[in-house]
């Protein structure tokens, strides 16, 4: 495939069909490298699914996934190495403290100098406090940023982030944001996320990929979006779309 | 398959046994209760058992053997389970781990486990009873053997049924290779057993590791005919459990289950 020197997700024609149910309906879509795309759309328009088909945890019904110019069903392995995930519904082992669970991954990684790297993380997402102690007594905040860390632990050259503010506080959530701005500065780091916060969408997002029942319904900057649907806001045009049954 | 990742991975249950007790007393504290109580039950009936030849090493031999079984489908199932509980199932299934690797850690871990397990186990047998594990000779490694890849298919087919069915097949993790003792012939000999329990029994691997072990401790010897049995058995149940797994896993997958195991 031939589509432009630095696409670096292309999606076509993906489909996913649950007995019945579509989930995701003949959806098509490039990301850019370095780009961040935000995924938007009400409950239920398809965008975990999408997600999970785009990491390799749901297999299509139908359709195309290329990561680096690779089919994501025939390069797994080399896909996944180059890619990570994070998400407000996961967790890890809450016996272990945050940097052996860190060390896990950095290992199943092939990280090199893991410790100097999980170090790193924790300073950056300031929870360097709570490296030694067991993931069990984090608050759900903590958790979330520690995943973060793990998530960024191989230098991925794409990020899939499912809800990944919705446990922050303001503040951390503020942080956090600023901080994948600058690591995707600073590393050329693509991000796919979704989120229910539409302000965060419009500071984060280069493009928005709005979904809804299935299928794409506006791909473009924030306000070519605004502008197509004539809202002032994001925010009002999700309502708008959303109420329009 | 790439090693590095296995052993990757391995280190997440070496760190869980370093910091949590409880898992540290399921190595420990179970296996050593089931040997002194019945252990000492076996020593009060050997009593009393004069025309039973060998009774009560028999009975200890057999309670440490079981225990290697019942540890290795453990190994498997139950720390497949801790992962889901712990949600962590997506951060490995997003990682480049595959799940064949995923699986053959498991299996490490349940080597170490039950060498620890059956360490602690055979020490106390000989100070308390003095059963010396080592009549059994060199035919006590591949009887080991036989019982750990038994174990071992029991509990990837339970893994895969937790991954499809979720909670309701949790319960399989903790009582699924107790199914399989009364055909196991693990306390008595097979010739006990009903005429169809039998044909059953022929067909569990376990069974001919009983067998052969009650024949090593009464003539000594190396059990060649039992060992073929199991082993031939054990080939065709563990091909068939990966086969399974395998299967199930795409399966899992094309119904978008992955997500949401132990919701
Ligand atoms: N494993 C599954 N089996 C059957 N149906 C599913 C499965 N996963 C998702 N669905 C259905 O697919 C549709 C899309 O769900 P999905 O989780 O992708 O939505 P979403 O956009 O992430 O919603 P939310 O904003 O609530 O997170 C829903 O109708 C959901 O019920
Ligand atoms: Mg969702």
């Amino acid at each position: 495939m031939s589509s432009g020197v630095n696409s670096i997700v292309e999606v076509a024609g993906l489909t996913k069909v649950f007995n019945g149910t579509t989930a995701v309906d003949n959806i098509s879509f490039e990301m850019y490298e370095g780009e961040i795309l935000g995924l938007i759309g009400p409950n239920g328009a398809g965008k975990t699914t999408t997600l999970q088909m785009l990491l390799g945890l749901t297999t299509p019904t139908s359709g195309q996934i290329r990561l680096f110019g690779l089919d994501l069903r025939k390069n797994r392995e080399e896909i996944l190495n180059k890619v990570n995930f994070s998400s407000s519904y996961i967790s890890l082992p809450f016996s272990l403290t945050v940097r052996e669970n860190l060390m896990v991954f950095a290992r199943l990684y092939g990280v090199r100098e893991p410790k100097k790297m999980i170090n790193g993380l924790l300073e950056t997402f300031e929870i360097d406090g709570i490296g030694n102690i067991p993931t069990r007594r984090l608050s759900s905040g903590q958790i979330t940023r520690v995943c973060l860390c793990k998530a960024l632990l191989n230098n991925p050259r794409v990020l899939f982030l499912d809800e990944p503010t919705a446990s922050l506080d303001p503040d951390i959530a503020d942080k956090t944001r600023k901080l994948l701005q600058r690591i995707r500065k600073d590393n050329g780091l693509s991000i796919l996320y979704t989120s229910h916060n539409m302000k965060e969408m419009e500071e984060l997002s280069d493009r928005i990929l709005f979904m809804d029942r299935g299928k794409v319904i506006a791909l473009g900057r924030p306000e070519e979006i605004e502008k197509k649907f004539h809202g002032a806001s994001l925010e009002e045009v999700f309502l708008k779309i959303a109420r329009l049954e | 398959m790439k090693v590095s990742r296995v052993l990757a991975y391995t280190t997440r249950h070496l760190f869980l046994y370093k910091r949590s007790l409880p898992r540290l007393m399921e190595v420990f504290y179970w296996p050593v209760l089931d040997l002194l109580l019945w252990g000492f039950v076996s020593v009060y009936l050997g009593r009393h058992a004069g025309d039973v030849p060998g009774f009560v090493t028999f009975f200890i031999g057999a309670l440490i053997l079981w225990d290697i079984l019942f540890r290795s489908q453990q190994g498997i199932s139950v720390s497949f389970l801790e992962d889901m509980w712990s949600r962590n199932l997506l951060n490995i299934f997003v990682s480049p781990l595959s799940p064949a690797e995923y699986v053959s850690s498991l299996m490490l871990i349940s080597i170490v486990k039950l060498l620890l397990t059956s360490t602690v186990m055979a020490t106390l047998a000989w100070l308390f009873y003095s059963f010396d594990i080592f009549t059994l000779g060199f035919a006590l490694i591949p009887l080991i053997a036989n019982l750990v890849v038994m174990g071992w298919s029991v509990g990837i087919i339970t893994m895969a049924l937790i991954l499809r069915f979720g909670q309701e097949a949790e319960i399989l993790a903790w009582g699924v290779a107790l199914f399989f003792q009364p055909v196991s012939a693990v306390f008595y000999p097979v010739e006990v057993l009903p005429g169809w329990v039998r044909t059953i029994a022929l067909f569990v691997p376990s069974s001919h590791v009983f067998e052969g072990m009650r024949k090593v401790i009464s003539n000594g010897g190396f059990p060649t005919e039992d060992l073929i049995w199991a082993f031939s058995l054990n080939a065709v149940y563990i091909a068939s459990a990966a086969l399974f797994f395998s299967w199930n896993f795409s399966v899992v997958k094309k119904k978008g289950l992955l997500a949401k195991v132990g919701e």
